[in-house]
């Protein structure tokens, strides 16, 4: 099936939840909504499973209104943050529940019910309760109640925010390889940017109740239309700095705020002067230099994080904060000055208004192949 | 602030326990130095939180003492030890204003409104609150709520240690990084003694001076997070640090190389000579960051059939196998592979370690 949700928007004792938002879920695709709390992830769900009437717009399935039609009678399947089981029934039957309220057969539940569990690998818990599992345990029965009904649209809101993140990496995977397998629209909710590249398929970025870019997962991540977009597909945050440019003796020269001047070159040259937002990634920003025409900034480092194999270093220009991350390990004190190197092949050219003006070039090109 | 020492501690949830399995916490001797960052690391259901709650004082260990310099305090209650906790989730009082809620164990404690109004200053000027002082906590986020608790622990003068319970669970990933920017500078300004308890191995590895990673209830290994990182001391250590974590192959050793399914692999001679010896058996570990993929067979190339090519920005985690063992590489994000044709991947002679019984062999 398709799912169109044609200019819906949410509001709630006066609170704006959802601005008006368009958006087209295609047929079998895996859509990654991805934005900070109370972005609106949960909201989208919620309308999308049908437990809340969107104030204005429709939802159209199949080119059907739906608007109005309650959960229970649409062909959908959630799961939550919480594990959420029934204590008082076996793994068995929590995994048969939606079986049985379809009134299937019972050889045809007893099937569906170990095949289900074998793929969510609980295949020899089934005479446990959820009370005697692990939370990983847990959230994989919850996940086999979900799966088994074969439901059209797959709502999943945060379902690994709650387990071991070695946990998650496992469940990852194996979910990544259910979903190819399923004629179904799977709608997966996170905070996490890395979560988002991991899935792949279509991400929603969504911020402040508003949808920032809707697009193939590679082409969000790379050509982020907006600032949102950017800040809100990297971790850590996208680095934004102000700068002007102008036409000296032939050539461009960029001035931030504070007077460092940098040459244009690269892809930047394409700019017409005048006053932009740059978006760099904390990885293309680095403690030595990349090219010869990299972007030199001096500053005063506001802390150093070293996770073994990456350093991470906060830096303080001026009012500006950006954060650089190199491999290796490379100690450094708060205070300390220092100067850090913006690969200029990797910047981003945003307008004041916050609107992508230009990519950095990818295969080639400055925009997307697709 | 204060010293720390844990000698001989165990702890069991049952009372008569008779065998190792039935502790939550395996008998350990732990060191806290006054003013350092530590991290207790490991899986749910591991022992950090038991330990965290001994430090506390909410569970009095079955065996063993727990000294705050040089003194014992088993069975000194929470309050008595001075210890300020930070949890999972905020514990603020909504009505109250943010200027109150820091200025609350002060007062609780009887000091004089006039040092009360120094000190929250004080805390408020270090966590970047000052302009939230008037408001009321009930209208604030997450994330300022989790620093408010923060403050609340930091705002006593006489706090021997602070101790927080996985306190970023709840925070967005994008305000994560100011938070942790925080507890730095709290760390670098004040010298206390911070132990941080968490499943989330970066958070454990940038916070810390310090990480014990524990499974089943012992410390498999304590060191910084290059040590962490670069020489694990046990097999899962290595698995658990590091996003993929290492490869872990299980091999033989034979006439200098190590056999995994039936490939040679090229291994450096002291580890040929180590493993020859050993008598338990063996695995060969390595980083994905310290292999490569390559089209040719030279320079010692094992081949692989490769199954999933995932991109994540600036690099790509390709999965392969090796007979039937599975192997992850991670490589920049401009290499070209094809799973199609034939791949063969290199490993680093520099960073392998071979694991006997899932210990490390060959650490300096």
């Amino acid at each position: 099936m398709t799912i169109v949700l044609d200019s819906i928007s949410l509001t709630s004792n006066g609170e704006p939840y959802i601005y008006e938002s368009h958006l087209t879920l295609e047929r079998r695709s895996l859509n990654v909504l991805l934005g900070p709390t109370l972005s609106g992830k949960t909201s989208l769900m919620r309308i999308l499973a049908g437990l809340e009437r969107p104030t204005t717009g429709k939802i159209l399935v199949d080119g059907v209104d739906v608007t109005g039609v309650g959960v229970r009678k649409r062909n959908i399947a959630m799961v939550y943050q919480e594990f959420i089981n029934y204590s008082s029934h076996t793994v068995y039957n929590n995994i048969a529940s939606p079986l049985r309220l379809q009134k299937l057969k019972k050889s045809e539940i007893e099937e569906k019910v170990q095949e289900t569990a074998k793929m969510l690998h609980i295949e020899d818990m089934l005479d446990r309760y959820p009370s005697e599992l692990s939370g990983g345990q847990q959230q994989r029965c919850a996940m086999a109640r979900a799966f088994v009904k074969d439901a059209g649209l797959l709502l999943l809101d945060e379902p690994l925010v709650n387990l071991d993140y070695k946990l998650r990496e496992e469940l990852r995977d194996e979910m990544q390889e259910i979903f190819k397998k399923r004629d179904t629209i799977v709608v997966y909710a996170t905070t996490d940017p890395l979560e988002a590249l991991m899935l792949g398929g279509n991400t929603v970025v969504l911020r402040e109740g508003r949808v920032a870019q809707h697009g193939s997962t590679l082409d969000v991540f790379y050509y982020p239309k907006n600032v949102d977009a950017g800040i809100t597909f990297s971790d850590p945050p996208m680095n934004i700095l102000k700068v002007s440019l102008k036409n000296e003796n032939g050539a461009k020269t960029g001035y931030f705020p504070d007077g460092t001047t940098f040459n244009v070159t690269s892809h930047l040259s394409k700019l017409d002067p005048g006053d932009y937002q740059l978006g760099v990634r904390c990885m293309n920003i680095g403690l030595k230099p990349f090219n010869e025409n990299d972007i030199k900034i001096s500053g005063e480092v506001d802390l150093a994080e070293i996770s073994g194999s990456e350093t991470f270093i906060h830096v303080k220009h001026e009012n500006v904060r950006v954060v650089s991350q190199s491999e290796g390990a490379h100690p450094r004190h708060i205070g300390d000055r220092i100067d850090i190197f913006f690969n200029h092949d990797f910047i981003y050219a945003f307008d004041m208004e916050g609107i992508l003006v230009l990519a950095p070039d990818r295969n080639g090109s400055n925009s997307p192949q697709s | 602030m204060a010293r720390i020492d844990m000698q001989g501690i165990a702890h069991s949830y049952i009372p008569k326990p008779k065998q190792e399995a039935d502790y939550a916490v395996k008998r350990l001797d732990l060191n806290w130095e006054n003013g350092g960052a530590y991290a207790l690391l490991g899986p749910s259901g591991c022992g950090k939180t038991t330990l965290l709650n001994i430090i506390s004082g909410i569970l009095d260990p079955s065996e063993g003492e727990i000294l705050f310099d040089n003194k014992k305090v088993n069975g000194l209650h929470t309050r008595e030890r001075n210890i300020a906790q930070v949890f999972q989730f905020p514990v603020i009082y909504d009505t109250m204003t943010v200027y109150d809620n820091l200025a609350f164990p002060l007062r609780n404690r009887k000091v004089p409104e006039q040092r009360v109004k120094i000190r929250v200053q004080e805390i408020a000027e270090i966590l970047d609150l000052t302009s939230d002082l008037g408001k009321r906590a009930s209208g604030l986020n997450a994330d300022i709520k989790q620093i408010i608790s923060l403050g609340r622990g930091l705002v006593r003068e006489d706090v021997s240690a602070i101790l927080f319970d996985e306190p970023l669970t709840v925070i967005d990933p994008h305000v994560k990084w100011l938070i942790r920017r925080q507890l730095k500078q709290i760390h670098e300004q004040l010298d206390l003694t911070m132990i941080y308890v968490t499943h989330d191995q970066l958070e454990a590895l940038t916070f810390a001076d310090k990480v014990n990673v524990m499974l089943d209830g012992a410390v498999i290994q304590q060191g910084t997070p290059e040590d962490l990182f670069e020489a694990p001391a046990h097999t899962y250590v290595g698995f658990f640090i590091g996003s993929p974590g290492m490869n872990i192959l299980p091999c033989t050793i034979e006439h200098g190389h190590a056999l995994v399914e039936g490939q040679k692999i090229k291994i450096p001679a002291a580890i040929s000579k180590t493993g020859a010896a050993a008598q338990g058996s063996l695995k060969l570990g390595i980083r994905p960051e310290f292999c490569d993929i390559t089209s040719s067979s030279e320079n010692g190339g094992v081949p692989v059939r490769v199954k999933k090519v995932e991109s994540l920005g600036n690099y790509h985690i390709v999965t392969a196998k090796i007979g039937e063992v599975i192997i992850k590489v991670k490589v920049p994000e401009k290499a070209q592979i094809n799973p199609d044709s034939d791949n063969h991947v290199i490993f680093s002679q520099d960073h392998m370690i071979l694991y006997e019984n899932e210990k490390a062999l060959n650490l300096q």
